[in-house]
């Protein structure tokens, strides 16, 4: 077993409204990312993805608020730490993150390598111009961009160079941890495929050490990571590798979701696509028992008296439902 | 295809944007042929001159070059009168639900209006009320609780449903879906395909799909068309197209979709 890069036990964020009202957008999430490994996590819009993100980076700031958990990177517990403390310690060189329209991050009026100064200077502020250059433009070609990007303004590159370049920037000071959040769902397939090569690229060549893939697409997540997670209303109902999570999923919600993939290949023209009813319950007031219940075609009576807890299989593997392996595969085969 | 009738056609259909130095040619001379019923899908990368075409397939500007024939007979759309007729005969949902409704209008008013443009002004309220109602029914969509409230009160999912109750409403014989789901995620996108083609099946219209993704492309139509630069570089049956390409474009866009049943081939970037 290789090392532990990212190890999240119990985490619990909530948002306080205006009204005080608690919204817990991350409830009880465990995770751990090795070395190497990148993780995937889907789920519909609304389902506490991007919230994660932003916890995992320590980024509290209202109306986002810890409230228990540990975050450990690398054997480094920052849950706690103070927002300004984690940005100037954690971010860039620890953690990193691209936000989906990451090509918006870049200053219109500064030039691509003014940014990476900054980037560079805010951690280590006696670095020169000349040195920040050569690293740069080394880097940038390893990960095969034209090194005159950096000269140029944003509004020169394309929407898939501008997303390109953020992500050269964000992991220019090698994080251990990068979190990925939809960098290429505003991309078409030809950028969107540049993208992913540029990110396993970081991975096989050592830049990052590992990495976290947020998207609600999920034949692009099946090809990009290792594992994948399905959030459901700010839980975990299933974890498991990505041939698992895809092919042989256990939570009736991730049945759902994987029942929904299209794609351009033979055979799929027959399938009927599996649309999953109603609506995510309001997680100001989530339901005392299962969460999934008002949609789940198998739903009992005791689905609805007590809360479900995660169920450890073998394998690695987890799913959040009162029913067994045996019984769920059962369900499934008589439809 | 013999026996079926052409619905929708055109020929040598251009449009030129801005003129000299700056000019661009959006749509570049196409020529087509949609029949009646089918599911037809135009699929391009951004920039290829898809959302063009589609405007002016709906009269929303003017062609620089060509003809459009509509039933046989060629397009007038010359005043407001006639091109109000066309668009009885064909209809659009585009890609942001947000931006498709007047945000003063309460959503009984944009139902109201559909009705009314169906030439049933003259009718009693009540009967008003119970179409209405069997409009939001079929999209799973309670009118009790969207009555007399705007359209930003609904959730994006909602908007999009409640554009296809309108197009339940006006039942014309064409509809352009313009990336009808590239803003909603993917077990929303099922249910609203689903209830596209349950429509189709229902009021016999001809569909067509303008969209970037291939997959979606090849599951829903009869016929794709591949445009590269405002031109079709390859047509036919979705199987033809998308299983057995022959242009090396189709070729290129195809294998760039993730794929989970065989290898996606990172290497040639």
């Amino acid at each position: 077993m290789s090392r532990v890069i990212l190890e999240v036990k119990e985490l619990t964020t909530k948002y306080i409204t205006r009204f005080k009202e608690d919204i817990y957008a991350v409830d009880h999430v465990s995770l751990k990312v090795e070395e190497g490994k990148s993780l995937g996590i889907a789920g519909e819009s609304g389902c506490g993805k991007s919230t994660l993100a932003l916890s995992l980076m320590g980024y509290y700031f209202a109306p986002l608020h810890y409230m228990s958990g540990e975050i450990i990177i690398d054997g480094r517990n920052i849950s706690g730490m103070n927002p300004d403390e984690i940005r100037k310690s954690i971010l860039g060189n620890e953690i990193s993150y691209i936000p989906q329209a990451a090509m918006n991050a870049l200053n219109p009026t500064q030039k691509v390598i003014k940014f990476i100064e900054d980037v560079i200077q805010a951690h280590d502020p006696k670095a020169t111009r000349k040195e920040i250059y050569e690293l740069a433009r080394e880097r940038f070609e390893i990960l095969g961009l034209p090194a005159d990007v950096l000269q140029k303004y944003p509004v020169e590159l394309s929407g898939g160079m501008k997303q390109r370049t953020v992500i050269a920037t964000s992991v220019i000071l090698c994080p251990k941890v990068l979190i990925a959040d939809e960098p290429s769902s505003a991309l078409d397939v030809t950028s969107q495929k540049m993208v992913i090569k540029m990110l396993l690229d970081l991975m096989e060549k050592g830049f990052i050490k590992s990495m976290i893939f947020i998207t609600h697409e999920l034949p692009l997540l099946y090809n990009v990571t290792d594992d994948i997670m399905v959030m459901y209303a700010g839980q975990i109902v299933e974890k498991g590798t990505a041939k698992e999570a895809v092919f042989d999923p256990l939570h009736p919600y991730s049945k759902g979701l994987m029942g929904s993939i299209i794609v351009p290949e033979s055979g799929l023209r027959d399938v009927k696509l599996a649309a999953i009813p109603g609506v995510p319950p309001n997680l100001k007031k989530p339901p005392e028992g299962c969460r999934f219940l008002v949609r789940c075609k198998y739903a009992q009576l005791e689905c609805k008296a007590r809360s479900v807890d995660l169920r450890e299989i073998e394998g690695g593997r987890a799913y959040r439902c009162i029913f067994s392996e045996e019984k769920l595969r059962e369900v499934y085969k008589n439809g | 295809m013999a026996d079926k009738k052409i619905c929708l056609s055109g020929s040598g259909l251009t449009k030129v944007f801005g003129f000299g130095r700056q000019k661009t040619i959006a749509v570049d001379h196409v020529d087509f042929n949609f029949y009646e019923g089918e599911v037809i899908s135009l699929v391009g990368e951004s920039g290829s001159g898809k959302t063009t075409l589609a405007k002016m397939l709906l009269g929303l500007i003017g062609t620089t070059e060509g003809e459009i024939y509509f039933l046989g007979k060629k397009r007038d759309i010359s005043t407001q009168r006639k091109r109000r007729e066309y668009w009885k005969g064909i209809q659009a949902i585009f890609q942001d639900p947000y931006s498709s409704y007047n945000i003063f209008n309460k959503i009984d008013t944009v139902l109201l209006d559909c009705i009314h443009m169906r030439g049933g002004r003259r009718l009693p309220h009540a009967k008003k009320v119970e179409l209405m109602t069997e409009a939001c029914g079929f999209v799973n969509l309670k009118f009790e609780e969207l009555t007399n409230k705007y359209p930003f009160e609904l959730s994006g999912g909602q908007m999009q449903r409640l554009m296809i109750a309108r197009i339940f409403l006006l039942k014309p014989k064409i509809l352009l879906a313009d990336e009808p789901t590239s803003m909603i995620d993917a077990c929303s996108r099922a249910t609203i395909l689903d209830m596209l083609m349950q429509l189709r099946k229902e009021i016999g219209m001809t569909i067509i799909f303008i969209t970037h993704d291939v997959g979606l492309a090849y599951y829903v139509s009869d016929t794709v068309y591949i445009m590269e630069h405002g031109k079709f570089v390859e047509s036919g049956s979705a199987d033809e197209v998308i299983l057995r390409p022959r242009k090396p474009y189709t070729k290129r866009l195809i294998s760039d979709v993730p794929k989970i049943y065989e290898e996606w081939d990172l290497s040639t970037v």
